[in-house]
């Protein structure tokens, strides 16, 4: 018996090593290199306390990518739980061929964001595209300055279809006697929503917040493919980050971006870790 | 979580009843779902139709006209650009998702079963790591490669994956396992049965589906991964497909019918997989949710 007991902890010792090395120790030497001097590939390791901070956040394409962030992070959100939440809705009150429905609202999950801003570049071809087939007349992601939130249209065609099958999870754990009850009492559709399921439905909208949070966060691939646009009005943070350390070769610069980059996603998870820890307690 | 999850696709099932008289919302609810479906399926008809068209035949005026005659070439260009990637898309994502399956398999069983005080710490450590944006190791990780000697190889991309997989295929094993009685191992214990038996002779024979699960998900990751790929490996010829596709939309930036052409190809296994197996492809997402 003790014997297995010791068999099982050594069985863990390799992942725990990996974990620990290429996630936690590389954050530390990440957070390192953000306060050292290391201006170019070679390193230097001058300590310069936050001078490298004061930099960046003084640094106009930063300060650029911070305001895309709030609104990349506003639409994409804003978006997936509207759209995942209706047609979860709709795809919940007894529907024919719900799952060819499903199949086609999920599918594009499985797609690469590179994919997906390949295809979504021509759909949003200012000349071309959506312009030519729905008869409209917009710059899409090259829009100054508010090109950004055009770019949430292919992020979320990517992820809603996602956030529907979560909270589709949500409506089918939801008891079907509390919905009757509700509807002998009278209460109308609105309000079976309104005072039932959306309340019911908050731990799935939070943990769909803190996905599409990070996602915001972290988006690389579709930026990657749509580009920076002018006056950096389509850039992110993540990609900010590649062009500054693996372009640039300003290693300490890239890394303050990358420390910012931990730091909001940690500022997203904890919160939410601490709740599923509550819940896995009760 | 992961234990407790419905599933979409059997419950979607069981909840079916007669369907109701019909009634004017219900044409309103169809519409709305038919639109919705329209509006994913869009982008993939886009891109079969540029993409069988020929150079001559991509303009911007006659975007999405039918293609007349249906041509193939835009595809073999595409292919004969990034065949070489996408074998290395195999190359990587096969070996990477198979070894994350079995090592979080075996994972998932010690913090499932054979929980030690501080373990639950330990995962939580995990789960934590699982969350944190790539860039945040991107500079360490290319020193140590470059010291272990796999910067710049396919087997570097694939120990990457390896080793930031840990998380999420031994959350989902995890999982899976917990489900099983207590009583079940006990027992086996008491007949004598050690770590290593229980593993095989109760828990193996029954992972099936957790392997599923756990197998596409990192495949479907893996095999749409374009930031190590692009990190890892310098040299185009040893790219990932979905790096190699982006390179294509940069250089034939007015021939549409090879842009589409490439990501078409780059898309097609992951969709084959979710269209064959989409129920495991459903459960992962649910379990994933942690990660996404």
């Amino acid at each position: 018996m003790r014997g297995d007991n010791l068999t099982a902890i050594l069985v863990l010792v390799p992942a725990m090593i990996f974990v620990s090395i290429f996630i936690y120790a590389f954050i530390f030497y990440t957070f390192y290199v953000s306060t050292v001097k290391w201006p170019t590939l070679k390193p230097d390791f001058t300590f310069v306390g936050l001078q490298n901070y004061v930099r960046m956040f003084n640094d106009p394409r930063f300060r650029i990518d911070m305001r895309n962030l709030v609104l990349f992070a506003g639409g994409f959100m804003t978006q997936c739980i509207v759209i995942g939440f209706v047609l979860a809705s709709l795809l919940d009150s007894k529907i024919k061929s719900e799952a060819v429905f499903r199949t086609i609202f999920v599918f594009p999950f499985a797609v690469s964001g590179i994919v997906t801003g390949v295809v979504w570049r021509w759909l949003m071809f200012p000349q071309a595209g959506l312009n030519q087939l729905l008869g409209l007349d917009s710059k899409w992601y090259t829009t100054p300055k508010w090109g950004i939130l055009a770019v949430t249209i292919a992020a979320s065609w990517q992820f809603a279809g996602y956030v529907m099958a979560l909270y589709l999870a949500g409506l089918r754990g939801i008891n079907a006697e509390l919905k009757e009850a509700a509807a002998i009492d009278g209460a109308s559709t609105w309000q079976l929503y309104r005072h039932i399921i959306i309340p019911l439905l908050a731990p799935v909208t939070f943990t769909v917040i803190v996905l599409t949070g990070m996602g915001s966060i972290r988006v690389f691939d579709i930026p990657a493919v749509l580009g920076t646009g002018a006056a950096f009005s389509t850039d992110m943070l993540a990609f900010h980050m590649f062009q500054l350390t693996f372009q640039s070769n300003r290693i300490a610069l890239g890394a303050v971006i990358a420390s910012v980059m931990i730091m909001l996603a940690a500022l997203l998870v904890g919160p939410y870790l601490a709740s599923l820890q509550l819940e896995d307690a009760q | 979580m992961t234990a407790t999850t419905p599933d979409v696709a059997t419950t979607a099932e069981k909840s079916k009843t007669p369907s109701k008289p019909f009634h004017w919302s219900r044409i309103l609810v169809y519409g709305t779902l038919i639109l919705a479906a329209i509006w994913f399926l869009l982008p993939v008809y886009l891109m079969l139709i540029t993409g069988m068209k020929t150079y001559d035949q991509v303009n911007i005026a006659t975007m999405w006209a039918f293609p007349n005659p249906i041509s193939l070439d835009g595809f073999i260009q595409a292919w004969e650009k990034v065949a070489p990637n996408f074998k290395n898309s195999f190359v990587i994502t096969v070996p990477a998702a198979l070894i994350s399956a079995v090592w979080g398999s075996i994972n998932g069983y010690v913090f499932a079963k054979w929980k030690f005080p501080g373990s639950n710490i330990i995962f939580m450590l995990f789960l934590v790591g699982m969350f944190l944006p790539y860039q945040g190791v991107l500079i360490p990780l290319v020193f140590t490669l470059q010291k272990m000697g796999l910067y710049g190889k396919l087997t570097g991309v694939i120990f990457t994956h390896c080793v930031f997989g840990i998380p999420i295929a031994a959350l989902m094993f995890r999982g899976y396992y917990a489900a099983i009685p207590n009583e079940l191992i006990d027992a086996s214990k008491i007949d004598g049965c050690g770590f290593w038996s229980i593993y095989r002779w109760i828990l193996l024979p029954i992972s099936f589906p957790a392997f599923a699960v756990v197998l596409i998900w990192q495949f479907t990751t893996i095999w749409n991964d374009y930031l190590i790929g692009l990190i890892v490996v310098s040299r185009p010829n040893l790219a990932p497909v979905n790096v190699a596709v982006k390179n294509l939309a940069g250089t034939y930036t007015t021939q549409w019918q090879v842009q589409m052409s490439g990501a078409l190809i780059a898309a097609l296994p992951t969709i084959i997989v979710y269209l064959l197996l989409g129920r495991f492809f459903m459960r992962g997402l649910l379990a994933g949710s942690l990660k996404g």
